[in-house]
Parts: C-alpha cells; sequence; structure tokens
C-alpha cells in the first residue's frame, strides 16, 4: 500500500511493450487501492475509541460543513435548471404541474448523489490527495510510521468514516434544495403553485428512491476517500508528484463515480 | 533469524546490498554500531547514507543481506513485531516532520497519546520536560510553519526522545543550518547521549559536526564502508576516499579539528 521500494522498468522500445506496461500499471494500482480499502475497513475497530472519535467529528466538520455553501449553490441552480428544462417541454402538453415528480425523482436517483459526489471530489479528495500527498514528501508518513502509528488507522480511517456519513446526509440535502430551486422556477416562471408542485413531487417519489440515492452516495464517499488517499500516499517527486497526485485523484474519483453510479440504477432499476 | 551472540551490538548490517534504478546504492555494506555510541555515518552525497538510516528501521528492505537490531533480524518482522522494533527508535528526520496541523507541543506528545497508557497530566509533564531538553520551553503552542529550520529540528529531535528510544537516528540534523544553529545541535546530540546514554547513530556530511560529536565515524564509498575509525584516527588516515572528503571541508591536518572543536 504504501511503498518506498524503488521502481525501475527499462524503458520499452514498442506499442505493446508500453501497453503491456499501463495494464499492468492499472492492475497493480487498483489492487493497492482494494488493499488500502481494507485495510481501512478493519481499522474501523478503532473508530470509537476516544481519539478517533474526536478526529473522525473534525473531519465531519471539514468535509460536510464546510462545503454546505457550494452544495446549496449547486442544488438550488440544478433544481431550478432542471424544472425549467422539464418544464418547458411539458408545457406543449400543458403537463408543467409534473415538474415536481420529475425535479424530485431526478434529484433522488441521480442529480443529488452524482452532484454531491462530483463536488466533493473535486473539493475534498483533491485536499485529502493534496494534503497526504505533502504528508509524504515531507517524511511525516513516514514519521508515523517509525513511531509505530499506523497511517491508515491514524489518517485514512477518520476520513472514510467521516465521508461515509456525511456524503449521504449532503447529498439528501442537495435533494432538499434542488427540490426548492425546482418549485422557485415552478412558481415564478411556469404558473406551477408551490402546493401543486410539493403535492406532485411527494406523491410519486418512492421510498427506494431515497434508499437507492443515498446507497449511492455512500458509496461515492468511499470511492473518494480511498482514491484520494491511495493516490496522496502513492505520491513521488515532491511538488509535482502532490499536484499529478491531486489531479488524479480527482479524475479518477468522477470516472469511477460516473461508472458505479450507472450500474447501481442499473441494478435497481432495471 | 538471529545474530550471533553479541550483546553490545546494538545495529548490525551484514553484506546489505540495495539498487536503486539498476545501481547499486548499497553494495555489501557491513558495519556494526555498539551500545552507547556515537556511530557517524558520512560521505558525499548519494552515497547511500539516508538510505542505510533508513533500513535501520525497515523503511527500505534490503535487496540481499541482513539488518540486526539486537538479536532481531529487522528484515523478517511484520505487523506488531515490526512496531515492537521500531518502537527502540527515534528517528531525526532532515526536515523535522512534524503534523503541519498539529502545535509544537502536541507533535511531541503525539507518540505518547497514541502508543502509551500515560495520563494526560503525565503526557504533558514529559512534553514540558523534553521541550526544555532541547531549549524549547516556550514554544509548546507554535506550528511548525511558525518556527525556523532550526527550531523545526529541536522540535522533530524532542518527538524522537520523547518515548526514550535506545537508539536515535539523526538524518543530516545539521543541513541547511546556520554554523552557530549546527553547533547548537551538535551540543544537543552531545548532551543527549551523555544524560540519556542512548546510542545514537548520525548521517551527516558536515565533517565539522562529525568529529566533534562521533565515537566512531563511517565513511561510505561505493555502496560500502571505506573507513570506520576514530575521530582521531580518522582525520589520520591514509585512505585517499577519506583524504580527499577532508580536504574538501579544508580539514588538511590531524590536529586542527581539535583546535577548531576548541
Amino acid at each position: 500500500m504504501i511503498s518506498r521500494e524503488p521502481e525501475f522498468f527499462p524503458p520499452s522500445r514498442n506499442m505493446f511493450g508500453r501497453l503491456g506496461r499501463s495494464v499492468v500499471f492499472s492492475f497493480r494500482e487498483t489492487g493497492r487501492a482494494v488493499v488500502l480499502l481494507v485495510m481501512a475497513i478493519l481499522a474501523m475497530r478503532h473508530m470509537f475509541k476516544k481519539r478517533s472519535r474526536t478526529e473522525i467529528v473534525v473531519q465531519m466538520f471539514v468535509f460536510g460543513i464546510k462545503s454546505l455553501g457550494v452544495i446549496t449553490v449547486v442544488a438550488i441552480f440544478t433544481g431550478m435548471i432542471l424544472a425549467l428544462q422539464t418544464g418547458l417541454a411539458l408545457r406543449q402538453f400543458n403537463q408543467e404541474v409534473n415538474i415536481g415528480t420529475a425535479v424530485m425523482v431526478s434529484m433522488l436517483r441521480e442529480m443529488g448523489p452524482f452532484m454531491t459526489g462530483l463536488i466533493l471530489a473535486a473539493c475534498v479528495g483533491s485536499a485529502i490527495a493534496a494534503q497526504i500527498g505533502t504528508m509524504v514528501v515531507s517524511e511525516e508518513i513516514a514519521a508515523l510510521e517509525i513511531m509505530s502509528i499506523d497511517p491508515v488507522r491514524y489518517l485514512v480511517m477518520p476520513r472514510l468514516v467521516a465521508m461515509l456519513i456525511m456524503t449521504p446526509m449532503l447529498a439528501f440535502y442537495m435533494c432538499i434544495m434542488g427540490v426548492i430551486g425546482g418549485g422557485l422556477v415552478g412558481q415564478t416562471q411556469l404558473g406551477v403553485s408551490w402546493d401543486a408542485y410539493i403535492d406532485n413531487a411527494t406523491r410519486f417519489a418512492e421510498v427506494k428512491d431515497l434508499v437507492v440515492g443515498m446507497f449511492k452516495a455512500f458509496l461515492f464517499g468511499g470511492i473518494i476517500t480511498v482514491v484520494a488517499c491511495h493516490q496522496g500516499f502513492a505520491t513521488t517527486q515532491g511538488a509535482v508528484g502532490v499536484g499529478f497526485a491531486t489531479r488524479k485523484a480527482v479524475i479518477v474519483s468522477f470516472l469511477l463515480i460516473l461508472v458505479v453510479g450507472y450500474f447501481v440504477t442499473r441494478i435497481f432499476y432495471v | 533469524m538471529t545474530m550471533k551472540d553479541n550483546t553490545d551490538s546494538m545495529v548490525r548490517f551484514e553484506k546489505v546490498k540495495k539498487v536503486f534504478a539498476g545501481k547499486a546504492v548499497l553494495d555489501g555494506m557491513d558495519f556494526d554500531i555498539r551500545r552507547g555510541e556515537t556511530f557517524v555515518i558520512v560521505g558525499p552525497s548519494g552515497t547511500g547514507k539516508s538510505v542505510t538510516l533508513k533500513h535501520m528501521v525497515r523503511l527500505l528492505t534490503p535487496d540481499q543481506g541482513d539488518v540486526y537490531v539486537g538479536k532481531d533480524c529487522m528484515n523478517e518482522a511484520t505487523g506488531s513485531r515490526l512496531a515492537v522494533l521500531r518502537e527502540r527508535f527515534g528517528y531525526l528526520f532532515q526536515g523535522g516532520a512534524l503534523l503541519a496541523w498539529l502545535t509544537v507541543g502536541e507533535n511531541i506528545a503525539l507518540p505518547l497519546r497514541e502508543k502509551t497508557t500515560l495520563t494526560e497530566a503525565e503526557i504533558q509533564k514529559r512534553v514540558h520536560a523534553t521541550l526544555e531538553m532541547v531549549e524549547m520551553a516556550g514554544d509548546y503552542d507554535k506550528r511548525p510553519s511558525d518556527i525556523s529550520g532550526g527550531m523545526c529540528k529541536r522540535a522533530g529531535l524532542a518527538r524522537a526522545i520523547v518515548t526514550e528510544p535506545e537508539i536515535i537516528l539523526y538524518d543530516e540534523p545539521t543541513s541547511g543550518l546556520d554554523p552557530v544553529t549546527s553547533r547548537t545541535i551538535d551540543a544537543l546530540i552531545a548532551r543527549l547521549k551523555e544524560e540519556l546514554g542512548v546510542t545514537s547513530v548520525v548521517v551527516t556530511h558536515d565533517l565539522h559536526s562529525a568529529l566533534s560529536i562521533g565515537s566512531r565515524i563511517a565513511m561510505l564509498h561505493g555502496g560500502r564502508v571505506a573507513e570506520t575509525s576514530t575521530p582521531v584516527e580518522f582525520v589520520k588516515s591514509k585512505n585517499e576516499e577519506v583524504q580527499s572528503f577532508l580536504k574538501s571541508q579544508f580539514i588538511t591536518e590531524a590536529g586542527q579539528w581539535e583546535r577548531d572543536a576548541r
């Protein structure tokens, strides 16, 4: 997982060699990330100890409360855009009143967890990767290891637990704010009363939509943390390496959020 | 695997080899560090001084050969056994390696909070005593970003000694520091040896520092120990590499470093 052992591969001159190497590297990186996840899950047995509890609460505040501002703005405008687009389309059939269902279901099933995942990957994932990457470069991780303090228990586990708790909560908050945003557009632009909007929104949304949406957010929280921590621990080459790890953490998280989001939808709705 | 019975031996390298990018940085490294001595490893940059130090605490593992701490082979230790062996060490990193979000005091208290069952009052007492030892009594609440490089190293040293380890490893303790601060750090290393009786391993390319604090000095060249001797013998050495290294730091005659030290 955390490896300081030097890796040296002679440069490959042909395309197949380079392709083969990148495939091997991809599998190796995936394997290391999975090992990190397993180690973090095993370290969760320490999560109720006082110091871990304090650290988890601190991380929940950093990840959750400090992301509220951007999530609120994104949520309201996402709801407003959804309401406006669907409302304009439905207006042709005099069905504007159904924007409530469209916004609620979209937010609960997809947009809430998806947008929350993207925001947290950009804000929190990048910060985690940069912090751990800097710690690797400045030998702080090595110092922890020599003090026999497990970096996974000390750094990864509290962040993982905090994200697994906060991501569904933020996704739920985003859904509420998105629905409110949609309602504002409905009332001001499309002539749909607030009561009709809310009635329509709650009538067709199911508990399953909420549960699956929050489950997705839970998975996204785990993905963002593990990817960011893994990229941070894999940092080499000083400041340049920290920048590279941060960028890669965000890109890999984005891609995994998209792919995992699709498969969860497919499993629960097809 | 256990080493041959030698109760005085604290750290022992046996034919250790380590290859980086096809180049052998350590190539059959052999030496033995005795209990209570200050063993200084010198050599030009890139000769594997820090790599040697990292092998002692298993931050790196040898490609060949063995590293022993006491009677235990570091190469074979894993999990909790490795953690126990590492607890015998204090390690001062080049930059101090203090956790940036903790204060100086919290950094020093960290190993006590995480690894011992001491009460908070006992921890505070020991942290303040250690801060006093490194002459940073009033700096408990400062952040690492608010103190100088020399203070970072002293705080790092305080963290390394607060758990009362048997062996303290110093990685370039005076690099990047002005001569006055360097001598302060040297004096601190010498005082810790006197007061705590610890075994010290110092990696440096500062010969003035090496000659003034070392019980024995090992010169690295070509991935091996080119010479191991006391400071007096070291400056009289006929070894070409040692002579060249001495001249590079303007130590040209046997008694000069003693006069400089005075």
